[in-house]
C-alpha cells in the first residue's frame, strides 16, 4: 500500500488533472479491482433482465432449456445414466454433450433450483419449463459462477501479470481489469444468450495466471478442469502444451518435469471421469457424446475458413465426413505449428499469451464443427494482451461482436448488444486515461474508418431489410465474409508478432552479452 | 465537458440495459397523462377521471407531457389513446417512456455542468461520480419510473445561477421548477428570504425596483403555467388536484421521517395504557388515507393536521431562514436549500420516500467541500438509498439494487479517501526533497491516514452495520421465522431505522448551518 501511494505522488504530475479515474486507482490494485468487479456484476445483472435464447419457442427452445434440462437429468438420474440414452433420458432432446465437469456443475445448480423452485427441475414434467422464478434462478446461477470463478481468476491473472511489469501505470492496470471483466461478447453470451462460458474461461485464465507466476502444476490442474468443463477449451491446449514443454526442457531434469505435469493432468482427468472409468463401454459412450461429428463441418454462418470458403468450394459435397475430419485436423495442426514451435524453442510469458491467441485462432478457423460462440476463445487471450495490443483488442472485439450479431438478433438481444458495445467503446476510449497509448496501426486509419462504417451499415441493413427471396441468407453470408477477412488478417498479424518477439529478445540478449 | 459526457454516457449504457426491468404504477400514471393531454382539450385536463391516475402535477409538467405525446403518437398511436391505452404494456410504450426519461436526464447533465464548471478538476470529477452515477436516481427514475433527474436538473441550474450571483435568473428557474412539480416549494421560504436580502436589499429605490422585477418574473412564469386554467375558471380544481390533503399523513410505505416515531409513540402509549387498565379505543381511521376531518387515527396523541405539519416545517426551517436573512451569501445557498428539503422530508404531510432525492442530490455539491461534509454525505446517501429499497420489491431487481448501493459505497469510499488523504500527502511531498521522498512519505501517509484520512466514526459505522442486520432480517430471517405473518414488520423496521438516520442527518445539518462562520 505505502509503496503504491508513494509512487502515486511521484506520478502525480504525469497523470495531470485531466485524469478521470485517478481516484479509482490510488488505493491499490485490490480496491480498484473490487470497484470494477462490482460494476461488471451490475452490468451482467442488468443484461440478465433481457430474454434468453429460445424463450417461448417450443418445441426445442434453446441453450437455456439445454442447461435447465441437464440440471433436471443430473438431479434425477444416477451418475451412470447421465450420458446414456434410455426411457428416462432421451438423448435426442438436448442430451448432455459436454464433459463430466459440466454435468457436476449442472447437478450443483440443480440442487439450488430444486431448493427454491422444485417444479423447474422435476423429471419429464419440467420440459420447456418457463417461469419468472425459473428464469431468475437460472440467471443467478450464471451470475454466481461468474463471480466465483471468472472474477477471482482475473484478479489472480492481473496480480501475476502486473507483478512482472513493475513500471506499469496504475490507471493502465485499472483499464486492463475493466477491459477483461467487461468483455462484451462474453457478457452477452453468458448472461443474455445463456451459457456458462465464464466457468471454463475462468479456469483457463486461472491456469494462465499460474503459468505466469511459474506454478506449472497448478496451471495443469486448472487447465485440465477447464478442458473437462467444455471441450472447446482444447483450442488453447497446443499453447499450454508447447509452452510448458519448452519450459520443462530448460530445467535440470526435463523428463521428470514432463512426467510430473503429465501425472497432474492424468490425475485430474481420472478424478473427473471416475464414474465412467469402470468400463470401456461407459467411457467411450461419454466420449462419443463429446464429439458430434455427424453434425457436419460447420453450422449456420460461422466466420471460419470452411464456412466462408464454402461460398466457392462446396466442401460438404466434395468430401465425405471422414476425409473432412482428416482435412480439418491437418489444417488446424499445421496452422498451430509455427506458434507451437516458437514456444518450445523460446518459451516466454509474452510469447505464451500470443501462442494462446494463435492456437485459438487456428482452431476457430480450421477445426471441425465450430460454432459462432467459439469466437470467445480467441477473444480471451486478446483481452489478456490488451495493454500490449490495444488496437488488436478493439478490432477483434468489434468483429467478434459483429460475428455473433445474427445469433443475438434471433435471441432478441439487440438492445443489450448496442448498450454493451457502447460501453466497450467508452471504456476503450476513456478520456486521458492512457495518453501514452501506442496504437499499432497495421492498417491506415482511412481504411479502418471505412470498415467500421461498412459494418455499421451492414448492422442496420440486417435489422431493417428483408433479404431477396433467392438468397435468404445473403446478409448473414456478407457478415460472415467481412468478419472472416478481419479474423484472417488478425491471425496473420499475431503469428508474425509472436515470432518477432523472439527476434527482439534475441537482440536484447546479444546486447546484454556485449555490455 | 467531454469528460462529463463520458461519465454520463457510461450511466446511459446502464440505463438502456435496465429498460425491461420492473416499473411501478407511476409508469401507467405517466402514460395516462400522455394520453390525457394528447386527446383532451386543455380545459378538461384536470377534470378527467378515465383512469384512477388523474393529473396531479402543476401545468408545466402537463405541457411537458403534451410535448412528449406528439412523439408518442408518431411511434404508436395506442400509447396516447385515452381508452385503448389503459394499462398498455407493449414494447413500444415501454421503450418510448423509458427513453424519454433517459433523454430528459440531459437537463440534469446541464445542471451538473453549470454548477461544476468553475470548480477545480478533482472536485468536479467527484461530483460527477456522485450525481451522474447516483444509484438513487437510477432506482427511482430508471427502475421505478419518474422524471426526477429532469426536475432536479432544473433545481441545479437555478442553484448554479444563484451561486454565480445571477439572482434573477436563478429565481426564474426556481419558479419554473415550481410549475413543474410543486413539491419543490418547500425551499421557497429560503429562496424568498435569500433573494429578498441578497438581491433586493440595496437602497430603497433600487431595491424596490429590483423587487418589482423579480416579482414580475415570477408572476410571468406562473401566468404562463396557470393562465389558461385561470382563463377557464378552473384554478380551484387544479389546486384541489395538486394538494390532495385527504391522502393522509403518511404514504402507504412510511417514508422514514419524524411522523414514523410519532405513530410508534402513539401505538406504544396506547398499548401500555391498555395494559394498565385504561379503556382506550382503537382508532378506525388509518394514517395513510381517509379524509382529514373524519376521525383521528391516533389513540392518545393529538391528531396531526396538514396545517400542523406546515407549521412544523417552518419552525424547523427558521434557524436557516434567520441565517439567510442575516448573512445572505451565495456560497451557502445550496446547503440551505438542501436543509429546507430535509425539513420538508422530515415534517411534511404525506411525504414519499422518493423525496429524499431532493436533498441527497444537491448535497453532493456540498460534500466535496470538507472532510466532515464528506463523511456526513457518505453516510446519508447510503441510508437514503437504502430507504428506497422497498420501492423495488420483486426478486428480479434485488441483485441490481444491492449492487447499485454497493458500487456507490465503494466509489464514495475510494473518491473521498482519495481526496482527503491526497491533500495531506501533496503538502508533505512539497516540503521534502525528491530524493528521500519515498522514504519520508511512508511515515507521512501513515500519519495522515490516522489523523486526517477519510475514516467513518464509530457510531456511524455501527449504524451501517445495523443497516445490514435490518436488511438480512427483513429479507431472509423474517420470512423464514414468521412466514407470511406480520408482513408489515420488515417495512416498518426499515422506516424506523432509516428514519433515525435521517433525523440524525437533519440535526447534523442544522448544527452545521448554525455554526457556519458569518462572513
Amino acid at each position: 500500500m505505502e509503496r503504491t501511494k508513494g509512487r502515486k505522488v511521484v506520478k502525480d504530475k504525469e497523470v495531470g488533472d485531466g485524469d478521470l479515474c485517478w481516484w479509482l486507482v490510488h488505493k491499490g490494485i485490490a480496491a480498484s479491482f473490487l470497484c470494477i468487479a462490482v460494476f461488471a456484476l451490475l452490468v451482467r445483472a442488468a443484461i440478465s433482465l433481457h430474454p434468453y435464447s429460445g424463450a417461448g419457442n417450443p418445441p426445442m427452445y434453446g441453450d437455456f432449456e439445454a442447461q435447465r434440462h441437464w440440471m433436471e437429468i443430473t438431479l434425477n438420474l444416477p451418475v451412470k445414466e447421465w450420458y446414456r440414452n434410455s426411457t428416462t433420458n432421451d438423448i435426442s432432446y438436448w442430451g448432455l454433450d459436454y464433459p463430466p465437469l459440466t454435468a457436476y456443475q449442472s447437478y450443483l445448480h440443480g440442487l439450488f433450483l430444486r431448493f427454491f423452485h422444485p417444479e423447474s427441475v422435476s423429471l419429464f414434467t419440467s420440459r420447456g419449463h418457463e417461469s419468472y422464478l425459473g428464469k431468475l434462478l437460472m440467471r443467478w446461477t450464471v451470475l454466481s459462477s461468474d463471480a466465483l470463478v471468472f472474477f477471482p481468476a482475473v484478479f489472480y491473472f492481473v496480480l501475476a501479470y502486473h507483478l512482472g511489469r513493475p513500471n506499469g501505470h496504475k490507471t493502465h492496470i485499472a483499464w486492463h481489469i475493466a477491459i477483461i471483466l467487461l468483455s462484451p461478447c462474453l457478457m452477452l453470451i453468458d448472461h443474455g444468450h445463456f451459457q456458462y462460458n465464464c466457468i471454463s474461461l475462468g479456469l483457463t485464465v486461472g491456469a494462465v495466471a499460474a503459468v505466469l507466476s511459474n506454478k506449472e502444476l497448478v496451471a495443469c490442474f486448472l487447465f485440465s478442469l477447464a478442458l473437462n468443463h467444455k471441450q472447446m477449451t482444447a483450442y488453447f491446449a497446443p499453447a499450454f502444451f508447447s509452452h510448458l514443454l519448452g519450459k520443462s526442457l530448460r530445467r535440470q531434469n526435463p523428463v521428470l518435469e514432463v512426467l510430473k505435469l503429465g501425472l497432474v493432468v492424468l490425475g485430474t482427468f481420472a478424478l473427473v471421469w471416475w464414474p465412467y472409468l469402470h468400463s470401456m463401454e461407459a467411457f467411450s459412450r461419454v466420449l462419443s457424446r463429446l464429439a458430434p461429428f455427424e453434425r457436419g463441418i460447420y453450422e449456420d454462418y460461422v466466420a471460419n475458413f470452411w464456412c466462408s470458403t464454402s461460398v466457392l468450394v462446396k466442401w460438404k459435397r466434395i468430401f465425405t465426413i471422414q476425409s473432412l475430419k482428416l482435412l480439418s485436423l491437418g489444417a488446424t495442426v499445421s496452422t498451430c505449428l509455427p506458434s507451437m514451435v516458437q514456444q518450445i524453442w523460446a518459451p516466454s510469458n509474452q510469447g505464451f499469451l500470443y501462442g494462446l491467441l494463435n492456437s485459438a485462432f487456428s482452431f476457430y478457423m480450421f477445426s471441425f464443427q465450430v460454432h459462432e460462440k467459439s469466437i470467445l476463445l480467441p477473444l480471451l487471450p486478446a483481452s489478456l494482451l490488451a495493454l500490449e495490443e490495444p488496437f488488436l483488442l478493439k478490432w477483434i472485439t468489434l468483429y467478434a461482436l459483429f460475428s455473433v450479431f445474427p445469433l443475438l438478433c434471433r435471441d432478441k438481444l439487440i438492445l443489450p448488444y448496442i448498450a454493451v458495445s457502447a460501453l466497450f467503446v467508452l471504456i476503450y476510449y476513456v478520456p486521458s486515461g492512457r495518453q501514452d497509448r501506442k496504437e499499432t496501426h497495421s492498417f491506415n486509419s482511412f481504411f479502418t474508418t471505412c470498415l467500421v462504417l461498412c459494418s455499421v451499415v451492414l448492422h442496420i441493413i440486417y435489422v431493417t431489410m428483408h433479404p431477396p427471396h433467392r438468397y435468404p441468407f445473403l446478409f448473414d453470408a456478407m457478415i460472415m465474409l467481412l468478419c472472416f477477412s478481419q479474423f484472417m488478417l488478425l491471425a496473420f498479424y499475431t503469428n508474425a508478432k509472436q515470432w518477432m518477439l523472439m527476434k527482439r529478445s534475441v537482440l536484447l540478449d546479444k546486447e546484454k552479452k556485449l555490455h | 465537458m467531454s469528460d462529463l459526457l463520458w461519465f454520463f454516457a457510461i450511466s446511459t449504457c446502464l440505463k438502456l440495459l435496465l429498460i425491461p426491468s420492473y416499473h411501478s404504477t407511476d409508469f401507467e400514471v405517466h402514460r395516462n397523462w400522455l394520453a390525457l393531454t394528447h386527446s383532451l382539450p386543455l380545459s378538461q385536463w384536470y377534470f378527467d377521471e378515465t383512469s384512477p391516475w388523474t393529473l396531479d402535477y402543476p401545468p408545466l409538467f402537463a405541457y411537458f407531457e403534451r410535448f412528449l405525446s406528439i412523439f408518442a403518437y408518431l411511434i404508436d398511436p395506442q400509447i396516447v389513446d385515452l381508452q385503448k391505452g389503459l394499462n398498455y404494456t407493449s414494447n413500444s410504450v415501454i421503450f418510448f417512456q423509458r427513453i424519454t426519461v433517459i433523454l430528459s436526464d440531459s437537463c440534469l447533465l446541464y445542471g451538473v455542468y453549470r454548477l461544476t464548471k468553475d470548480l477545480d478538476s478533482r472536485k468536479r470529477i467527484f461530483i460527477w461520480v456522485l450525481v451522474v452515477w447516483s444509484p438513487m436516481l437510477v432506482i427511482v427514475d430508471h427502475l421505478h419510473f419518474q422524471y426526477n433527474g429532469f426536475l432536479l436538473g432544473i433545481l441545479l441550474i437555478s442553484l448554479s445561477f444563484l451561486e454565480q450571483g445571477k439572482d434573477l435568473v436563478g429565481g426564474f428557474f426556481f419558479a419554473v421548477l415550481l410549475c413543474f412539480k410543486h413539491l419543490f416549494a418547500v425551499a421557497a421560504p429560503v429562496y424568498f428570504v435569500y433573494l429578498f436580502r441578497h438581491y433586493c436589499w440595496c437602497g430603497l429605490v433600487k431595491g424596490f425596483r429590483r423587487l418589482l422585477v423579480l416579482g414580475a418574473v415570477v408572476v410571468a412564469v406562473f401566468a404562463v403555467a396557470y393562465g389558461p386554467f385561470v382563463y377557464h375558471g378552473q384554478i380551484q380544481q387544479v389546486l384541489r388536484r395538486m394538494f390532495p390533503f385527504g391522502r393522509g399523513l403518511c404514504h402507504a410505505y412510511w417514508a422514514p421521517n419524524f411522523w414514523v416515531f410519532y405513530i410508534i409513540l402513539d401505538k406504544g402509549l396506547a398499548f401500555f395504557l391498555r395494559k394498565l387498565g385504561f379503556a382506550i379505543q382503537t382508532p378506525e381511521a388509518s394514517f395513510t388515507g381517509g379524509l382529514v376531518g373524519d376521525s383521528s387515527p391516533f389513540a392518545i396523541l393529538p391528531q396531526i393536521t396538514p396545517l400542523a405539519t406546515f407549521a412544523m416545517v417552518l419552525l424547523a426551517l427558521s434557524p436557516c431562514l434567520i441565517k439567510a436573512w442575516n448573512y445572505p451569501q451565495p456560497g451557502m445557498i445550496t446547503r440551505w436549500v438542501t436543509y429546507a428539503y430535509t425539513c420538508g422530508f422530515l415534517f411534511g404531510w404525506h411525504v414519499h420516500e422518493k423525496a429524499s432525492l431532493h436533498f441527497v442530490i444537491p448535497l453532493a455539491f456540498v460534500a466535496v467541500q470538507s472532510l466532515e461534509n464528506a463523511r456526513h454525505y457518505f453516510w446519508l446517501s447510503i441510508v437514503s438509498c437504502y430507504s428506497l429499497f422497498p420501492l423495488l420489491f420483486e426478486a428480479q431487481e434485488y441483485p441490481i439494487k444491492v449492487l447499485l448501493l454497493l458500487l456507490h459505497s465503494i466509489i464514495m469510499w475510494l473518491a473521498f479517501s482519495a481526496q482527503f488523504t491526497k491533500g495531506e500527502e501533496a503538502k508533505a511531498a512539497a516540503r521534502i526533497k525528491k530524493k528521500d521522498e519515498q522514504l519520508k512519505l511512508k511515515g507521512d501517509s501513515n500519519r495522515a491516514d490516522k489523523k486526517e484520512g477519510f475514516v467513518i466514526g464509530g457510531v456511524e459505522k455501527s449504524y451501517l452495520v445495523g443497516l445490514l442486520v435490518v436488511e438480512i432480517w427483513s429479507q431472509f430471517l423474517h420470512p423464514l421465522i414468521f412466514g407470511d405473518k406480520l408482513p408489515f414488520v420488515p417495512l416498518m423496521l426499515i422506516s424506523i431505522y432509516c428514519g433515525l438516520g435521517i433525523m440524525y442527518s437533519w440535526i447534523w445539518q442544522l448544527r452545521w448551518i448554525i455554526r457556519s462562520p458569518n462572513l
